[in-house]
């Protein structure tokens, strides 16, 4: 048994795009105990609701990660959307779905280039990271914006996108796999990622569950858990089936997420196939009242958005409860007992949302 | 639309000597906790935990006063240290037996509890 | 010398950014607009940077982050501000816990607007931050001509080969 010592982590790192603290407490290679600390990146953003009207809150909602935008958009509009009874016309919740899929590409290939990056593969980096371009493209096509896009509004989205450019889209996305493909092929079958991956932090089931992971970190310890099936978009009538697995390590995880970017281009294909015609907005009047508490799957996992308003322009509470927020307990538990060489990898592995969390 | 399970809105108010009675209950059904969050309203506090069963909600509301000490429920479900230290630093409510306490160095931030009524009117005493 | 203007390495760190920037500065390095043909590399360690790239704002807990690695870094050096958060604070600035724009704790040579800022605006803003370095180096070599041949003498450039202290960076992380 080695001396212990505390090795700071973070916040700046060079694996780290984003701001985290740990303390890692650690014998000889051995870390015994991991304790993080946040707080660099908190704004206290969800007080604005006292100086923004709700119409102009969903601005900065989306403002509260940049990768998972539309996403967090979609659910502060759905959650007041619910306190208000305002029925979304199906074509806008099609198109909220269709962009909320997109945004899972692009996430889930951000995340496995810097997942790439953290065990020291630069160019796998680099190739995800080029195919990422494609949906990032779409998004400046459809939308004007390429990471912030200010699509979704209360009562639905702002603009429409024509049959011809989705069918565009669902061939660019198609064309895109053969280049997935190749990098799958790395991330599953190549030796020396799979000496980094393959056993590196397991979560058993009963582990996930008892520290409430959610996401990808979840269904690749086998809990079934996906909010999508709770009936928000259209996910039922495209005839949606969770990704699972059932290892619980790093590498389960990666192929939990490869696994969804191929599901998604597929979900994409079937609603711009089944998209209705139709309005994409009704106007919203009158003022919020009550409560609604609401659920969306964000690319890294449940998301919670609490609304509470009492008849004024402003809302008395925006609660938003991010993924990484739950999954950051789960790390911790990862940590213990793991090699120094693989916190890196370890703390990539929940694809961390700092901004998310801090909010 | 009506059968769809995010439209179910469960909202199930309980005491602060019922709280951690109810959680143990809860987690022995096989319910995890989500999420929980406080709402200032107005001489106190609510605070709301939500747990979640097969993709359904179930939100445990209690009603808390101001400067009222609240049980830690992080000894029957660890993860909740998260949210409650959370509520601590933002809020300046005070948990009891707490399986992790950070002791307020968990959020940093410029003010000391900016969701407080309290500060506010600290604010207001300094300006006038 | 001239190596040096023409190949500024940066430094990128986070304020309390949305990420939005972030991922648009990860991205100018990628195949899509890919800095390195400029020489340009993104280094994790303070004291091998150039310029010093910030997106978001600054809070309470961050400034003294901000500060340090600004102060670890080598002289001349430019500091980049990208996107509207790091420039004022932006949709953020009436958050209780954000003190406003970078230049509230170290000074800022380049402002690079946008929410989020594009690809091109932030390299156009490295691109503005290299004539800066280049005043900044000139004027030093001018104001004091002895500290400055003392500081910087022409055999220090040797050992720091790209290519060299690259790899030494990638073992260290």
């Amino acid at each position: 048994m080695g001396k212990r010592t505390i090795i700071p982590f973070g916040p700046q790192h060079p694996v780290l795009p984003e701001p985290i603290h740990l303390d890692l407490v650690i014998e000889d290679e051995t870390v015994v105990e991991a304790i993080p600390s946040i707080g660099f990146i908190h704004r206290g953003l969800e007080k604005l609701v006292e100086k923004k009207e709700y119409t102009e809150m969903v601005y900065v909602i989306e403002r509260i990660c940049g990768i998972c935008s539309f996403g967090h958009g979609w659910g502060y509009c759905a959650a007041v959307e619910g306190l208000m009874n305002v029925e979304v016309p199906e074509r806008a919740e099609y198109l909220r779905t269709i962009w909320h899929e997109l945004s899972r590409i692009h996430s889930h290939l951000l995340w496995l280039g810097l997942m790439a990056d953290a065990f020291g593969f630069e160019s796998l980096f680099m190739h995800c990271w080029r195919l990422r371009e494609t949906v990032l493209d779409i998004f400046e096509k459809t939308t004007g914006g390429r990471v912030i896009f200010s699509v979704c509004k209360l009562g639905g989205v702002r603009k429409d996108v024509d049959n011809e450019t989705l069918a565009g889209i669902v061939s660019d996305l198609n064309k895109m796999k053969a280049g997935l493909k190749e990098v799958t092929d790395v991330f599953i079958s190549d030796q020396s990622v799979k000496n980094r991956t393959l056993g590196v932090g397991v979560l058993t089931k009963e582990k996930a569950m008892e520290f409430g992971a959610v996401g990808p970190v979840a269904r690749a310890s086998g809990v079934l858990q996906d909010i999508r099936l709770t009936g928000k978009g259209v996910y039922e009538e495209l005839g949606f089936e969770p990704v699972m697995d059932t290892r619980g390590d790093c590498y389960a995880r990666t192929s939990v997420r490869i696994r969804e970017v191929f599901q998604s281009i597929d979900l994409i294909a079937a609603a711009a196939e089944k998209i209705p015609d139709g309005d994409i907005a009704v106007a919203v009047k009158g003022n919020p009242d009550g409560e609604f508490i609401l659920r969306m799957e964000q690319p890294r996992g449940e998301a919670f958005y609490y609304a509470k308003g009492s008849g004024s322009k402003f809302l008395d509470r925006m609660r938003v409860r991010t993924p990484t927020n739950q999954n950051i307990p789960a790390l911790v538990q990862m940590l213990q007992g793991a090699d120094l060489a693989d916190v890196p990898v370890l703390v990539l592995t929940i694809d961390p949302c700092i901004s998310c969390t801090e909010r | 639309m009506s059968d769809k399970k995010y439209l179910i809105q469960n909202f199930v108010p309980v005491t602060a000597s019922e709280l951690l009675g109810k959680v143990q209950d809860l987690k022995a059904d096989g319910y995890r906790l989500g999420q929980a969050c406080c709402t200032k309203l107005g001489d106190g506090f609510e605070i709301m935990y939500s747990f979640d069963k097969d993709h359904e909600l179930l939100n445990l509301k209690m009603a808390v006063g101001e400067g009222q000490e609240v049980e830690s429920i992080s000894n029957i479900i660890w993860h909740a240290f998260i949210y409650e230290n959370e509520m601590h630093d933002l809020f300046g409510i005070s948990f009891g037996n707490s399986a992790l306490d950070y002791g307020g160095h968990f959020f940093k931030v410029a003010e000391p509890t900016p969701w407080n009524p309290k500060n506010e009117e600290r604010k207001a005493e300094q300006n006038g | 010398m001239s190596y040096i203007t023409k190949s500024p390495w940066i430094i990128h760190y986070d304020g309390s950014s949305c990420n939005g920037c972030d991922i648009e500065v990860l991205a100018c390095l990628t195949p899509m607009y890919d800095v390195e043909r400029f020489g340009i590399i993104n280094t994790g360690n303070p004291k091998h940077a150039d310029i010093f790239l910030v997106t978001g704002s600054i809070n309470e807990q961050n400034k003294e982050v901000v500060r340090q690695i600004y102060e670890q870094m080598p002289s001349p050096k430019v500091v980049v501000a990208v996107g509207i958060c790091a420039n004022s604070g932006g949709i953020f600035k009436e958050c209780y816990n954000i003190l406003g724009g970078v230049d509230k704790v170290i000074p800022v040579d380049v402002y690079v607007p946008g929410c989020a800022a594009r690809p091109e605006a932030i390299i156009d803003g490295v691109v503005k931050g290299l004539s800066v370095l280049a005043e900044k180096r000139s004027a030093k070599a001018t104001v004091a001509p002895d500290a400055a041949a003392a500081a910087e003498p022409d055999e220090l450039e040797v050992p720091v080969e790209p290519g060299e202290a690259n790899g030494a960076d990638k073992g260290g992380a």
